[in-house]
């Protein structure tokens, strides 16, 4: 009985153990990453790297001024059609479709969310490089946008569902009509969510590499005509990090950092919206 | 007056209500009693139309307000909501909005802008519901912080902002304290000069407490109905003195 | 379903039952005590009337403990509140027994004053009017109180009878004065049980039917 006993707890403690080990194996690399990224970028934080733009190659200096504002132009752009139509389709199938047509684009924008980033690219490719004949912002921001749409609606219908249906019956028996209902109850009701989930496929979006090389093309120069190819972030960082020149290494690391901050940084303040929710509720 | 003849409901072919015909008279409180399941709730919610918004819910009957059919062709159902209003089981006032603003939801929310309008119904809401001295400092608040009675309170007030006919109230005391229920209980009364009040409840002692007029559903059909007095010292049939002394349900 | 309520409501019959066969008893006693002129029957009568108190003050208690903690509605609320009027009734018509039992004590050694049985047939017909009326409410005979309430008159009629007779009694010879105004008070008081007796009547039809048929003659004019 006593031998039996203290060998389960040996069994229970030797799983503990190997559960510990996987955790690490899994995070810690990251976080060495990571603090090399640190290491390896801080050196070229300056404010050079947000006012400057690149230098020719072989001459030392320079920033990421244009790949910045044109992935604020690119990312923003893509947000501005995705959110709307997205909420806008997660509304429609949780509080006005019939159950199987809720299915059917469900099941449609699960699919569709699983696709990879540079069919995206190749499909916005066709629908507005071809016809327009030369690359440009826009049909980089369209990318982008194909690729936020599944995402938006699916977290958005995630959160809509959470809301108690006691709020919307409550709203019917008031006599308010089932769009305002929607509106200014569910929606607000699951804004939180709803919230998260638009500054995560923001944040996601954002480092996307792949659809921006047939799309947006990159342009050394500062451009923010959206028919015109233009710079973007992660694209940039591509360029440099497979150049032969120790400078714009430098500058790949700069921007890989930029990019984890600003990831970080969404995250974070994603985290914070939910705590401060929570706590306007309880007070 | 709230009237409705040879009313039937099926879910998905499987009916719940066979056929009840009942009147309601205007500026009465009238109780629908009976045991879980023979369809009282469902009675209810088919006076504002709220079987709308089930798939698979099928109403046939006649129910009218005042002689006007509220099923008819060209009736519109959120119209009707705003003439027939209700109370639901458990209190649940929108947690986004502060609680003058779910005291006028109901107004705001169809469109009513006028500021100063929206500030007087919400103050009479309130005071109609014997809310308004609890919450007059603290308007802007949000309602989590109410206790339950005085939520349910808020729920009262929001659906008399809208100044219905009728308010319809699905078991309003049953999650509440018996301090919370008798002051629901009071406000019923008071009500009762204005309005049309319908209540389906449970408990019995509070059908007879609080009510002029009780009707006795047992499994979708109508088995008794008459001043509630009657119904609780000399009831004509035997089921409903069963139900009653609480023999069965 | 049973409910642990019934039982309850048994225990308040079968008391009320209980009380009713003592008060009966005293009843017969009564009538005995005058027929057979018999002192000790008469004694009995009074004996026996502690007991009754003492049921009516049991018996109330138990009627207000229900009606505080069971809620009770319909054909159990009529019982209990009917009860609450029974008990009190049935003690009186214990306490009239007594009365007539003091006054036998007092006729019994001298001679009679009627020659006719009129007294007699008075203490039988109020005798029969009490047992009818708690058999009505045994058997819950809605018949028999109605029949209960109609012997009412009948009963009244003998008493103005014996009375009228009396009087003459008294008119014709003065030395029976004495004895005559004693069987008045004993005539009134069989009348009075006569009275309460169609009062529990009365009451069972209310737990039966829950109608009120007090008072006819405001009834014409009352709300349905």
């Amino acid at each position: 009985m006593n031998r039996t006993h203290l060998a389960r707890k040996l069994y229970g403690r030797a799983m503990e153990a190997v559960c510990l080990l996987a955790s690490l194996i899994a995070v810690v690399p990251l976080f060495a990453f990571l603090w090399h990224l640190v290491a390896k970028g801080a050196s070229s934080l300056s404010l050079s790297l947000f006012t400057q733009l690149p230098m020719p190659p072989g001459e030392l200096g320079g920033g990421l001024l244009n790949s910045i504002l044109g992935s604020l132009l690119v990312v923003g752009c893509a947000t501005a059609a995705g959110i709307p139509v997205g909420i806008g389709a997660a509304i429609f199938m949780t509080e006005f479709a019939s159950p199987s047509v809720t299915s059917a684009l469900r099941f449609a924008c699960d699919v569709l969310s699983g696709i990879p980033s540079i069919v995206m690219g190749l499909l916005a490719y066709q629908v507005v490089v071809v016809p327009m004949h030369h690359f440009s912002a826009a049909s980089g921001s369209v990318a982008l946008a194909f690729i936020m749409l599944p995402v938006v609606v699916i977290t958005t219908q995630e959160m809509l569902y959470l809301v108690p249906h006691s709020l919307r019956e409550a709203g019917h028996a008031l006599g308010i009509p089932t769009w305002r209902i929607a509106s200014s109850i569910t929606l607000r009701a699951a804004a939180p969510g709803v919230l998260t989930g638009m500054i995560l496929s923001v944040s996601r979006i954002a480092g996307e590499t792949a659809p921006m090389l047939f799309t947006a093309f990159g342009n050394p120069y500062l451009s923010l005509d959206p028919k015109s190819p233009i710079a973007t972030l992660p694209h940039m960082i591509f360029n440099y990090a497979i150049s032969p020149y120790d400078d714009w290494h430098r500058l790949a690391w700069g921007g890989a950092l930029i990019l984890v901050i600003g990831i970080l940084g969404a995250t974070l303040l994603s985290r914070f919206i939910l705590w401060w929710h929570q706590r306007s509720l309880n007070s | 007056m709230l009237e409705c003849k040879d009313l039937q409901i099926e879910f998905d072919r499987k009916s719940v209500l066979k056929g009840v015909s009942l009147v309601f008279p205007e500026r009465k409180i009238s109780a629908i009693i009976g045991p879980s399941g023979c369809g009282k709730s469902t009675l209810l919610r088919a006076f504002n139309r709220m079987h709308d918004l089930t798939r698979g819910a099928k109403v046939t009957g006649s129910v009218s307000l005042n002689g006007q059919e509220i099923y008819g062709p060209g009736q519109d159902a959120v119209l009707i909501r705003r003439r027939i209003g209700m109370v639901f089981q458990k209190p649940n006032p929108f947690p986004t909005l502060s609680i003058f603003d779910n005291a006028i939801s109901g107004l705001r929310l169809s469109g009513v802008r006028n500021q100063a309008h929206l500030k007087e119904a919400a103050e009479q809401a309130l005071t109609d519901a014997a809310l308004w001295d609890e919450v007059k400092d603290r308007l802007k608040s949000n309602p989590t912080t109410l206790s339950g009675g005085q939520q349910q309170r808020l729920c009262i007030a929001r659906a008399l902002a809208v100044n219905p006919e009728v308010l319809l109230m699905d078991e309003p005391c049953s999650a509440l304290d018996p301090i919370a229920t008798a002051k629901i209980e009071e406000l019923m009364f008071r009500l009762r000069e204005r309005l049309t009040v319908i209540i389906v409840t449970h408990n019995m002692q509070q059908a007879a407490r609080a009510s002029d007029r009780t009707a006795f559903l047992w499994m979708g059909e109508l088995v008794e109905a008459g001043e509630t007095e009657m119904i609780f010292t000399s009831p004509k049939k035997s089921m409903t003195e069963d139900y009653i002394t609480g023999r069965f349900g | 379903m049973a409910r642990p309520f019934d039982a309850e409501l048994r225990d308040l019959k079968f008391g009320l039952l209980a009380m009713a066969g003592q008060v009966e008893e005293m009843l017969h006693l009564t009538q005995q005590s005058l027929i057979e002129r018999s002192n000790h029957k008469a004694q009995r009568v009074s004996q026996l009337d502690p007991l009754v108190d003492e049921a009516e003050l049991r018996l109330d208690q138990a009627c207000i403990d229900l009606l505080a903690l069971r809620a009770p509605f319909a054909t159990d609320l009529r019982f209990i509140a009917s009860s609450l009027k029974l008990v009190p009734e049935l003690e009186r018509i214990g306490d009239h027994c007594c009365n007539i039992a003091r006054r036998a004590l007092i006729l019994n050694p001298q001679p009679p004053v009627l020659q006719s049985d009129d007294l007699q047939r008075l203490g039988e017909a109020t005798e029969a009017m009490v047992h009818q009326a708690v058999d009505a409410f045994i058997n819950g005979s809605g018949d028999m109180a109605r029949a209960v309430i109609a012997a009412d008159d009948k009963v009244d009629a003998l008493y103005l009878h014996i009375y009228t007779e009396l009087l003459r009694s008294m008119l014709a010879d003065p030395l029976c004065i004495e004895r005559s105004s004693h069987l008045i008070i004993v005539i009134k008081n069989w009348e009075r049980i006569a009275d309460v007796a169609a009062n529990i009547a009365e009451e069972v039809l209310f737990i039966l039917e829950g109608v009120n048929v007090k008072h006819p003659y405001l009834q014409a004019s009352a709300k349905p």
